[in-house]
């Protein structure tokens, strides 16, 4: 029996994966894709870590930062845990050989400097060398970054590290249910995407590594498709508990036609927002939910959002964006040196999802962690601070990767009955026998739609009220949905049908919450209750009774 | 607009919406017309590398090829075809395991400098789409090719300053390794991120020599090797 099951193979499920192994667990990874094809790669920007390398900081510094960003709404236990680790979590990156933007050699520190971090960082380490820079809400240069291509570097490294190590993976395998016959986990189901058939994994602890759910805005999300949130929905299915679910982070400048994201390095550049008119209307480098906010305004108005990078001129484009440039050609067909770029605000990353403890655990199910978007640490609060989402996926994927091999020392190693298996065998030959009288295709685009409108970056009582009616008739449809394509092998519907059902089971989720959040906080802004309301200085946890399940 | 996907048992045209990815329009399809086209895709940015198909005979990722009349779409070759354009990945992934492409023994006690960064930026850019080794010729002829990808991602590591072991990743790549390639440069014609095997392959040779390794198929410099008929007929 396995010691500890990995679900997911993003940053957060690879560095979980290390860390057990490392501390002598026998560790599987399991992963609806292949591990590099997770949105782990998509993150640009950089990972926090308060080494001082550029300019005088301090972990208390990028704490204060994170809490402030958080508006209250965060763990600072937590928040303390995560920052103190990040100066050592990038040194581990830097031993397995991510390859850091580097400074260069002139960069010469002062005595007084050099004292203060030789408690945190070896002497004559190559980790002096590493570059970082300034990113939204922090106050210094702290985001340590590869180019534009920081996920990506950091994913790369970890998987490269993982076949250095030996860790075994199984890969196109979609998570169906945890196996949780009591209150703790011995294992889960998956259905295997090549042969169609269903799987039973039996482990001793499990560690949920599968992502956000920003994907449920399906046509309005810079993320992955597969970023439906198939470990929360698991979770919540298992009786494990969801918190926070209704802060979802906007980010202001995806491409209008089609949500891919256009980095906030363009106005960090000096691109500008214009409306309609060519006029600006907000300043483009305050945070993202009020920048949002403003643009989403103008829209509403009936009116169109610009990036306007003309003015930067042709050759500093070509230098500075060079993958802006060239995505705009290709998704929008315009040339952003000469012409406006249309954008709107897109979801982007989803604060809200698996309740955990302080060891990660999640809160309902015993012996079952979670990191990274998928959980809710507690760190990110009502708004996520830039930088800290690579830093939390790989230290916090270490901690529950860890925290797992402890908890599998002590468990029972008798494997569940078949039960779960049975059911869920059941449950996808149901889907098989079912007429087709819906197209979950269209009605994903649907589902993107109402949420971008209902559910999204300006709320009000009156339309979420709507949205969740029609989020429940949804589900009701979906139940009689059957499947367009009945082959049983490499069924791509089938299982794009599963992550949809994901979907509908999170969206009330984020909508009641929203409904019973009567104030405006980091990224929920509610008309009506527009300021910060101290009685809602909490998380509003969901958890289904046990007779539900 | 017309385009042409050769499926498991056919070959089968369809109509499209102008102006779309093939990513897109794949989707089109499979919401539209036929539901049980399979293909695969993640994040329509050009950057998880899941899409990678061939577009009249070249490959390309579906979310970063706007469809033109008349194209014609297959999956990947020297891949087995799982199912219409979705193909197996896995042996692909067994060679980065071959070619040993990771740090051996780091040692981080060195300075790095932003040269030292930038001598290898390029092949770390790496996304694993596998379109080099669809447009390899040498998995005709010797399927057990280490091949582009897993060569360059040893050349990324064999530079890196922080390999105290550069002869244990040497060591890996000898056999159906460097001196297989016959430096055609396909892979590096249709690399997506700009990505050039070829050169990192030829310095990996370098660095072999270096490490008291020779070419066996004894001239060193040909460009083809006499193996599968000269370089030049691929």
């Amino acid at each position: 029996m396995l010691d500890v099951l990995v679900i997911g193979s993003g940053g957060a499920g690879l560095s979980a994966a290390l860390a057990a192994k490392e501390a002598g667990a026998s560790v599987l990874v399991v992963g609806k894709m292949y591990p590099t094809n997770s949105q782990t790669a998509m993150a640009q920007g950089g990972m926090n870590a308060a080494l001082g390398n550029v300019e005088e900081d301090h972990p208390s510094l990028h704490i204060q930062d994170t809490i402030k960003s958080a508006h209250g709404l965060c763990n600072e236990d937590m928040v303390r845990h995560l920052c103190a680790d990040a100066p050592k979590t990038i040194e581990w990156l830097e031993k397995i050989g991510v390859p850091f933007s580097r400074l260069p050699q002139s960069i010469e520190v002062s005595q007084s400097d050099t004292n203060q971090r030789s408690s945190l960082l070896a002497p004559h380490s190559s980790l002096k060398s590493i570059a970082q820079r300034q990113l939204g809400g922090a106050s210094a240069k702290r985001a340590c970054y590869a180019q534009d291509y920081t996920g990506l570097k950091i994913l790369h490294t970890l998987y490269d590290t993982c076949l250095k190590e030996g860790i075994d993976f199984l890969d196109e395998h979609f998570l169906l249910n945890l196996i949780v016959p009591e209150d703790t986990v011995k294992g889960a189901t998956f259905l295997d995407i090549r042969s169609g058939e269903v799987k039973q994994i039996d482990a001793k602890s499990v560690v949920i590594a599968t992502g956000g759910y920003g994907a449920l805005y399906h046509g309005y999300t810079t993320n992955m498709y597969g970023a439906t949130g198939d470990g929360i929905a698991a979770v919540m299915r298992a009786g494990g508990a969801l918190s926070d679910m209704e802060f979802v982070q906007f980010h202001p400048t995806g491409l209008k036609h089609s949500s891919i994201l256009m980095s906030e390095s363009a106005r960090g550049e000096g691109g500008y927002l214009v409306n309609t008119k060519g006029e600006r209307f907000v300043d483009e480098l305050k945070p993202r939910d009020e920048v949002s906010r403003a643009i989403f305004a103008q829209i509403q108005a009936g009116g169109s959002v610009f990036l306007d990078l003309r003015h930067l001129g042709e050759e500093k484009l070509q230098t500075l964006l060079p993958q802006e440039v060239a995505l705009c050609k290709l998704h929008e067909k315009i040339d952003p040196a000469h012409a406006l770029v249309p954008i709107k605000p897109v979801a982007h990353y989803t604060m809200g999802g698996i309740d955990v403890d302080e060891a990660l655990e999640v809160n309902g199910i015993k012996g079952c962690f979670a990191a990274g978007e998928c959980s809710n640490a507690k760190v990110h609060g009502a708004n996520r601070l830039g930088g800290n989402s690579l830093l939390e996926i790989t230290a916090f994927g270490r901690f529950a990767g860890e925290n797992a091999y402890k908890h599998s020392i002590y468990a029972s190693s008798k494997p569940a009955n078949g039960e779960q298996k049975e059911k869920d065998i059941a449950a996808i030959e149901a889907i098989y026998a079912r007429p087709l009288t819906h197209n979950h295709y269209t009605m994903q685009r649907t589902l993107g739609r109402l949420l971008y409108e209902k559910v999204g970056i300006v709320r009000e009582n009156r339309t979420l009220h709507q949205a969740l009616e029609m989020v429940i008739a949804m589900q009701v449809e979906q139940k009689e949905m059957g499947l367009a394509d009945k082959n049983r092998t490499h069924n791509q519907t089938l299982v794009e049908l599963l992550e949809f059902q994901n979907a509908l089971l999170i969206a009330p989720a984020i909508i009641s919450a929203a409904i019973a959040r009567d104030e405006s906080r980091g990224a929920h802004f509610k008309k009506g209750f527009e300021a910060e309301d101290e009685a809602f200085k909490k998380h509003i946890v969901l958890q289904w009774k046990r007779e539900e399940r | 607009m017309k385009i042409t996907i050769k499926r498991d048992k056919s070959v089968e045209s369809f109509e499209v919406s102008e102006g779309l990815t093939l990513l897109a329009a794949l989707y089109e399809i499979k919401e539209k017309q036929d539901a049980s086209l399979t293909f695969s895709s993640g994040c329509r940015a050009s950057i998880c590398g899941a899409c990678a198909v061939r577009v009249n005979g070249k490959e390309v990722l579906a979310c970063a090829h706007k469809i033109n009349e008349n194209d014609t779409v297959e999956p990947l070759q020297y891949h087995p075809v799982l199912r219409d354009l979705k193909v197996d990945k896995q042996k692909a992934k067994e060679t980065l395991k071959r070619a040993s492409a990771w740090l051996h023994q780091p040692q981080i006690s060195v300075e790095i400098t932003p040269e030292d960064e930038h001598r290898t930026e390029r092949q770390s850019d790496c996304i694993l789409c596998d379109s080099c080794y669809s447009a390899c010729p040498v998995f005709a002829v010797n399927p057990d090719f280490l091949g582009p990808f897993a060569l360059t991602r040893a050349y990324r590591y064999s530079e890196d300053k922080r390999e105290s072991n550069v002869k244990e990743i040497i060591d890996h790549i000898q056999t159906n390794g460097v001196w297989d390639c016959t430096l055609c440069g396909e892979c590096t014609a249709v690399c997506p991120k700009g990505i050039d095997p070829k050169m990192d392959i030829t310095m990996l040779r370098g660095t072999s020599l270096q490490h008291g390794y020779s070419d066996p198929n004894f001239t060193a410099q040909s460009f083809g090797t006499p193996d599968f008929g000269g370089g030049f007929g691929f």
